[in-house]
């Protein structure tokens, strides 16, 4: 054999591995990390661990449990109120802002950053300063009745019923200038060509947007959908710093819950089940949607 | 006769570097004072044990009142490099022993009275089956009423001794437009109260039965349900902003003057300490009314691991020793602002309300009203204590019926436990 044709066999042999070598750490990082130990969760949490993991099976008893505690029925409870009005408000203001700032106005660069710009805070920061701003002695409730309306109340967060509401505020007026960064791309995307087309046919602006660029930007509902949706499951650090879950726990969300039973409490076997229980919650939205959506791309 | 001198010289470093070993070891100290006072005070113990000879390592876990740092000493442990001595408290000491990691300080004990000299209550709790398996370091009181007299004379009321003359107090105070107890919103705090209440109606023996032994019956019963509606009954004397309030917070509202009072134990006297206030002037601290007999305290401690080096041992064991010793418990307890756990040390370096505090500690251990504080988890399982805390603060958070606190309060122990 040809010393040459062996040596350039031995490259076209790594060539096509090299790729394989490059990614294998860190495919093996996230096999081990985040598959592996979402296998162990799903294990402690049908074993009887408390504040050591020990391996008693006990199948399902832990998630009986876990949706006899009120607290957890809360926590769920909130979720949905979170999650529902975070996507669909962040979704909305979103679209409307990107639409607004899609006008060809004057200083669209410095406005498109003033809406960005929360995004650049941590969750902590935003938390703390809706803290002061939502807590009536200190923020806009009291402002207004130094302003002379001496009766105006706004004490959602010391309100077992409302304080959630609030955690919702802060985390759109977060995250809405992101979506809005999303769709204005999408926006931008659209080909002239076909709204100019649509103007000679004589369709008017709103028609427009309601049967032509709304419908286009499918994809950028879909990434939105997506991220928000993880952003608000694993919203953790927001309810802590702005209610710690109070009054109460009346702002308990799945992921506070996680940590107190797991952490502090030595529950370690519910804690486990509880936060089976979000994975399965992402699951069941996910797995559909994903599911409708590839299968709409095959087909069309 | 080169290469003997050699040899004599090499085993003669070799047997001084073992000898010293042998007396001289390293112990390894996770704990979570780490701001200020605390700091401090523990910094403290790490002079005596250099002073012995011995080296310290310092595994300081910040933050989570302790939470990240049982977290920390959890992973070390399993992975069976557990630190020398660890700060941990209460019931969970138990845990820790029922898995057999920790070594026994009966010798230390033994040598140093601890048995007489630490309240019988107190030891229990660090004991194990009947063997020391823990050190107590210091102790605070919980049941305290922290008053501004400045407020008080501003309303004519007077300091309460009782359930109906506290609320008399208040009406006068919320009269005058002064708010009548300055509270923080948060579960701990809230409970922090409550167990000081459920003392002051039910008595000792009560909250032993529902405190401590978490005994169904007594928590659904009606004097629980009395103790409920008490707790409850303040809530209009607080300010709207409480919830989520820091205690640190509330006790600045006492000691500027806008509340009059404050259910909270003995560390907020470090808050009027540090505003440059002085007790029996600027503040009083009064007994939770109905608790003058009683005695809620929270004792921190330090748990040792079994370790195999007997130079690591010595070390360990003089650890424990110093603790306990009228030197560290002045020192310690002094820049804590807390009180010695031990018998037998001067009054005279500590302030008025740390002296009172220590004259009920002696009464009330001998009397049986030193009873652990369920709030602060010296009582009950972790386990059990957050059922509880989930119970209470919803009862006091939501138009919840006392009645069906207590009920509630009875089945989530009862969950708690299985």
């Amino acid at each position: 054999m040809h010393p040459t044709s062996r040596s350039s066999k031995w490259f076209a042999a790594l060539e096509t591995a090299l790729p394989k070598i490059v990614v294998a750490p860190s495919f093996m990082v996230m096999v081990v990390f985040i598959y592996g130990f979402i296998l162990w969760t799903l294990y402690l949490s049908m074993t009887r661990s408390s504040f050591l993991p020990s391996y008693d099976f006990v199948g399902l008893a832990q998630y009986a449990k876990l949706w006899r505690i009120e607290r957890w029925g809360v926590a769920v409870r909130n979720l949905l109120i979170y999650g529902g009005l975070f996507i669909f408000f962040c979704t909305l203001f979103g679209l409307l802002l990107a639409i607004f700032l899609d006008q060809k106005i004057r200083i669209e660069g410095a406005l498109r950053t003033v809406y960005l710009y929360p995004l650049a805070l941590s969750f902590v920061v935003t938390g703390t300063a809706w803290k002061w701003l939502l807590n009536p002695g200190l923020g806009i409730e009291r402002l207004v009745r130094e302003w002379g309306w001496s009766t105006f109340t706004f004490d959602w967060l010391v309100t077992s019923e409302m304080s959630i509401y609030c955690v919702v505020i802060a985390a759109v007026w977060q995250s809405t200038g992101f979506v809005m960064a999303m769709f204005l791309a999408g926006l931008r995307g659209i080909d002239d060509a076909i709204i100019k087309a649509a103007q000679v046919d004589g369709a008017s602006l709103p028609r427009i947007y309601h049967k032509i660029i709304i419908p286009s930007l499918r994809p950028v509902f879909f990434s939105t959908f997506i991220i928000l949706m993880h952003i608000a499951i694993k919203s953790f650090d927001l309810v802590v710093v702005l209610t710690r879950g109070g009054p109460g726990y009346a702002s308990d969300l799945p992921a506070t819950f996680m940590y107190s039973y797991a952490f502090t409490r030595g529950r370690l076997a519910l804690g486990a089940a509880s936060a089976m229980m979000m994975f399965f919650m992402v699951m069941a939205v996910i797995v559909p949607y994903l599911y409708s959506e590839l299968r709409r791309k095959q087909h069309a | 006769m080169l290469r003997n001198v050699k040899w004599i010289i090499v085993v003669s470093v070799l047997a001084i570097t073992f000898v010293a070993n042998a007396t001289a070891g390293e112990v390894e100290v996770l704990h979570w004072w780490t701001s200020g006072g605390e700091a401090a005070a523990v910094q403290e113990l790490q002079k005596m044990l250099q002073n012995e000879g011995h080296t310290w390592r310092d595994f300081a876990v910040a933050g989570g009142a302790g939470a990240n740092a049982m977290t920390a000493l959890k992973s070390r442990a399993v992975s069976g490099n557990p630190p020398t001595a660890a700060q941990v408290k209460g019931p969970q000491i138990q845990e820790w022993a029922a898995l057999g990691v920790l070594t026994n300080l009966d010798d230390v004990a033994q040598a140093e009275n601890w048995d007489k000299l630490v309240p019988g209550v107190v030891a229990d709790i660090m004991k194990y089956e009947g063997h020391w398996v823990a050190v107590p370091v210091n102790v605070h009181r919980i049941n305290w009423l922290w008053c501004n007299p400045a407020v008080f004379q501003k309303a004519g009321a007077q300091y309460p001794k009782t359930w109906d003359e506290f609320f008399a107090a208040c009406e006068k105070i919320q009269k005058a437009g002064l708010i009548p107890v300055g509270f923080g919103g948060q579960a701990w705090q809230e409970a922090t109260a409550w167990e000081s209440i459920v003392a002051g109606v039910g008595g000792t023996d009560f909250y032993k039965k529902t405190l401590i032994q978490a005994d169904e019956q007594a928590l659904a019963s009606d004097t629980m349900v009395k103790a409920l509606d008490i707790f409850k009954r303040i809530k209009p004397y607080t300010d709207r902003n409480a919830p989520g309030r820091d205690w640190n917070l509330a006790t600045t509202m006492v000691i500027k003057g806008e509340a009059a009072m404050q259910f909270m134990g003995d560390w907020a006297k470090g808050e009027f300490t540090a505003a440059g206030k002085l007790p029996g002037k600027d503040y009083d601290a009064l007994t939770v009314p109905g608790t003058a007999d009683a005695f809620l305290f929270n004792v921190d401690s330090f748990i040792m691991f079994e370790v195999k080096d007997p130079a690591a041992k010595a070390a360990q064991k003089a650890m424990a020793r110093l603790i306990l010793s009228p030197d560290f418990q002045v020192a310690f307890n002094v820049s804590k602002g807390s009180i010695p756990v031990r018998a037998g040390i001067a009054e005279t370096p500590f302030d008025a309300v740390a002296i009172a505090s220590m004259k009920d500690f002696e009464a009330t251990a001998k009397s049986g009203g030193l009873m652990p504080s369920m709030a602060h988890e010296m009582a009950v399982s972790p386990a059990v204590r957050g059922a509880m805390f989930d119970v209470i603060t919803n009862f006091y958070n939501s138009d919840m019926s006392a009645a069906d606190a207590a009920q509630k309060l009875a089945d989530a122990v009862r969950e708690a436990k299985m």
